[in-house]
C-alpha cells in the first residue's frame, strides 16, 4: 500500500472513531513522558526523596540488629505511621509531585519542546490527561516502592512475631492501606501541581502556600479541611498519630467520614482539578521568550 | 466570509504581545502553491506562522486552514506541517524517534508509523543518520530533520520557517525541489526566508510584511505591478544601443536610458514598461536595432521590497 493510501486509511479510521484515537494517543504519551522522566538522573532528588526514610530505617535496623524484642512492634507501628503521614505525605510525596507534575508541562516550556506537543492531532484536553496519568505512574511506582520497602524494613527485623502480625494479625491490611492512601496523595497532589503548573509561570510560590495550607488546615473548620488532601488522605490511614505539640490547642477534630467518602472525596477533587487543567491548557501560548 | 476549503485565509487578524505590536489588521487568502512571508526581523513573519498554526491565538480576527480552525486540532493537524524556527528538540531523542512518535500521536499504528518514518527520513536525506542523537547533529541537519518530521505525515498545508537557514548549497537545493514538488501536488507550502534570490525563484506569490503589517501581497509580478511610483527597470542587450537609448528618450514616460559600459545594451527606466515593450517591437521591427535580450532588471522580491518600505529585504 502506498503511503498516501495509508495515509488516507489511517485518517478516515479515527474520524469514524474518535475515542479509539484518543485512547491510543493517551497510551503513546503516558509512555513516552514516562520513558522520558522515570529512571534519569535529573530526577535524583526525587529518588532520594522516596528513599530517605528507607535508608533511615536499614540504617535502624543495622544499629538495633539485637534489640527486635516483638514488645517494641507497637510502637514501630506508629513509627512507621509518623513516616507515612508526616514524611511521606507532608513532604516527600509532596515535593516529588511538585517536581514531577510541574516538570510535565514547565520544563517543555524550559527546553522549548512544547510547540512539538501542540502540533500534533491531538486534543489538548487527551494532552493533559496523558501528562497526569504518566506523572501518576512515575510517583506511583517511586513511592509505592519505597513505602513497600518501609513496611518489610519495620516489621523483617522482628521475625516469625513481625510475619505472624503482617499474615496473621492486621499487618496486611495496614499495608494495603498505606499503598492505596500513597496512590491517592500522588494522583491528589499530581493533579494539584499540574494545574499550578498551567496557571503560573513559577508554580514553586503557590506550592508553597499550598504546603502552608495543608500544613495549618487542622485548625480550620470542617468545611475547610475537605479543601484540603491531607483531610482525606488521615482518614483512610490505618493507624491514627497522637495530635500533640503547640498546634494541638487550635486543632479542630473534623468529623470522621468512612473510607468510601475519603476516596470518592480525593477523586473527585483530582478530577475536578484535572477539568480545571483541561481549561487551563488551552491559555497557553508558545511564546518561549516571554517565558 | 465563508472559509474555502482550498484556501488559506486571514480574516482582519491582529495579535497584541501586551502593548506590542505583532501583526495588525491582516487579511488575505492564499491558493495552493509556494507563498513567501518576506520582511526584515521582527516584521511579523514569525507570529503570523504561529497564527496559522495555533502556537499562538490572534487578538482579534479569525483563520482558517482549508476551512479548518486549530479549535479542530485533530482533522487541522492532519492538514498542516509546521517546521519551526526553534532549534530545539526534546532530549536525549534520536532523528528516528523524533519523528516516529508524532506519528503514533497522529494515530498510525507501529508498522505504518515506520514507514511513514523511513519516508519522510529518505526525503529529508537523513536515513543514513536516523539512529544518532539529534544532540550531535550539525544545525543543517537539525534544519532537516525538523522538516522531515513536517512531512511525514503527508499535509496539505506545510509552513516553514526559515527553512533554508544552515543548509549547504546542496541541502539547498535538494529542500527547494521538494518544496516544488510538494506545491505541485495541489498543496500549500508557505515559506519564510531571508535569501530573497531562492523566495524568488521558487514563490508563486509573496507576501511583504514590515513592522507586523502586509505591505503587499500577490504574485511577484503583480506586487511589481502595484509599484507604479517606482518607475520599473528594463535591461535590453542589443547591437546598437545609442540609437535605442534616443529613441526610448522621446517617450514620456521613459525617465532614464543608460547605455551600458560596454556599449552593448540599455538600462531603461520606465513608468509604462508595456508601452516600452511596444517601441521595442516597432524599432526592432524597422530593422534598427538587432536585440539580444530583454529582461526586467528589478522584477524580484528584494527590489520591490526596496521600493515599498524603503529597506532592503535582505536584513530579514
Amino acid at each position: 500500500m502506498s503511503t498516501q493510501n495509508l495515509v488516507a486509511r489511517a485518517q478516515k479510521t479515527f474520524k469514524d472513531q474518535p475515542w479509539r484515537l484518543y485512547g491510543s494517543q493517551i497510551s503513546v504519551l503516558v509512555r513516552n513522558e514516562v520513558r522520558r522522566n522515570l529512571f534519569i538522573r535529573r530526577r535524583f532528588w526525587v529518588y532520594l526523596l522516596a528513599l530517605i526514610p528507607v535508608l533511615i530505617l536499614i540504617t535502624h535496623n543495622i544499629v538495633t540488629r539485637y534489640n527486635n524484642d516483638p514488645a517494641q512492634m507497637e510502637n514501630e507501628t506508629v513509627v512507621l505511621a509518623g513516616i507515612v503521614q508526616l514524611y511521606y505525605f507532608r513532604l516527600g510525596i509532596f515535593f516529588a509531585c511538585m517536581g514531577i507534575f510541574t516538570w510535565l508541562f514547565r520544563g517543555e516550556i524550559v527546553e522549548r519542546t512544547l510547540h512539538y506537543q501542540f502540533l500534533v492531532p491531538v486534543r489538548k484536553e487527551v494532552l493533559v490527561v496523558g501528562k497526569f496519568l504518566a506523572g501518576a505512574i512515575i510517583s506511583i511506582v517511586l513511592f509505592e516502592t519505597a513505602v513497600l520497602a518501609c513496611f518489610y524494613l519495620t516489621y523483617s527485623r522482628f521475625g516469625s512475631a513481625g510475619r505472624s502480625y503482617v499474615f496473621d494479625g492486621p499487618g496486611l491490611g495496614q499495608l494495603g492501606s498505606y499503598l492505596l492512601v500513597t496512590a491517592l496523595a500522588c494522583l491528589g497532589y499530581g493533579a494539584v501541581f499540574l494545574a499550578l503548573s498551567l496557571l503560573f509561570k513559577n508554580p514553586i510560590i503557590p506550592g508553597a502556600m499550598l504546603m502552608g495550607w495543608e500544613a495549618i488546615v487542622p485548625i480550620f473548620p470542617s468545611w475547610a479541611q475537605r479543601l484540603s488532601v491531607t483531610f482525606y488522605l488521615k482518614h483512610l490511614c490505618p493507624v491514627s498519630l497522637p495530635v500533640d505539640g503547640p498546634m494541638a490547642i487550635f486543632t479542630i477534630v473534623a468529623e470522621s467520614v468512612s473510607p468510601f467518602v475519603a476516596i470518592f472525596g480525593l477523586l473527585s477533587l483530582t478530577i475536578a482539578i484535572l477539568v480545571l487543567s483541561c481549561f487551563l491548557i488551552h491559555r497557553i501560548e508558545i511564546t518561549y521568550t516571554a517565558e | 466570509m465563508t472559509p474555502d476549503a482550498r484556501q488559506i485565509v486571514f480574516e482582519n487578524v491582529s495579535k497584541f504581545y501586551g502593548e506590542v505590536l505583532g501583526v495588525n489588521k491582516v487579511s488575505f487568502s492564499l491558493e495552493p502553491g509556494v507563498t513567501s512571508l518576506v520582511g526584515p526581523n521582527g516584521s511579523g513573519k514569525t507570529t503570523l506562522m504561529n497564527l496559522l498554526t495555533g502556537l499562538i491565538k490572534p487578538s482579534h480576527g479569525a483563520i482558517y486552514v482549508l476551512g479548518l480552525t486549530t479549535h479542530q486540532p485533530v482533522e487541522f493537524f492532519r492538514q498542516v506541517g509546521y517546521c519551526t524556527q526553534f532549534d530545539s528538540f526534546p532530549p536525549g531523542t534520536n532523528g528516528y524517534d523524533f519523528i516516529y512518535w508524532p506519528l503514533r500521536l497522529h494515530g498510525f499504528g507501529h508498522d505504518q508509523a515506520a514507514k511513514l518514518t523511513n519516508e519522510a527520513l529518505e526525503r529529508a536525506g537523513m536515513s543514513q543518520v536516523a539512529r544518532r542523537k539529534v544532540a550531535g547533529y550539525s544545525k543543517g541537519m537539525r534544519q532537516r530533520i525538523r522538516l522531515a518530521q513536517a512531512i511525514a505525515h503527508h499535509p496539505s498545508v506545510l509552513v516553514l520557517d526559515e527553512p533554508l537557514n544552515g543548509l549547504d548549497p546542496m541541502a539547498r537545493a535538494e529542500s527547494i525541489a521538494l518544496f516544488q514538488a510538494i506545491a505541485k501536488q495541489g498543496m500549500h507550502v508557505i515559506i519564510s526566508s531571508h535569501i530573497l534570490e531562492e523566495v524568488d525563484r521558487i514563490s508563486d506569490r509573496v507576501v511583504l510584511m514590515s513592522s507586523g503589517y502586509v505591505v503587499a501581497e500577490g504574485q511577484i509580478k503583480e506586487v511589481r505591478r502595484e509599484v507604479r511610483d517606482h518607475p520599473m527597470q528594463i535591461l535590453v542587450r542589443c547591437s546598437n544601443a545609442a540609437k535605442l537609448a534616443s529613441a526610448a528618450f522621446e517617450l514620456d514616460h521613459v525617465v532614464e536610458a543608460k547605455i551600458l559600459n560596454d556599449g552593448h545594451g540599455v538600462l531603461v527606466r520606465t513608468r509604462d514598461a508595456e508601452q516600452f515593450y511596444l517601441l521595442l517591437n516597432k524599432i526592432v521591427s524597422a530593422g534598427l536595432v538587432e536585440v539580444d535580450a530583454v529582461a526586467p532588471a528589478d522584477d524580484d522580491v528584494n527590489s520591490i521590497y526596496q521600493y515599498l518600505i524603503g529597506s532592503d529585504g535582505g536584513a530579514a
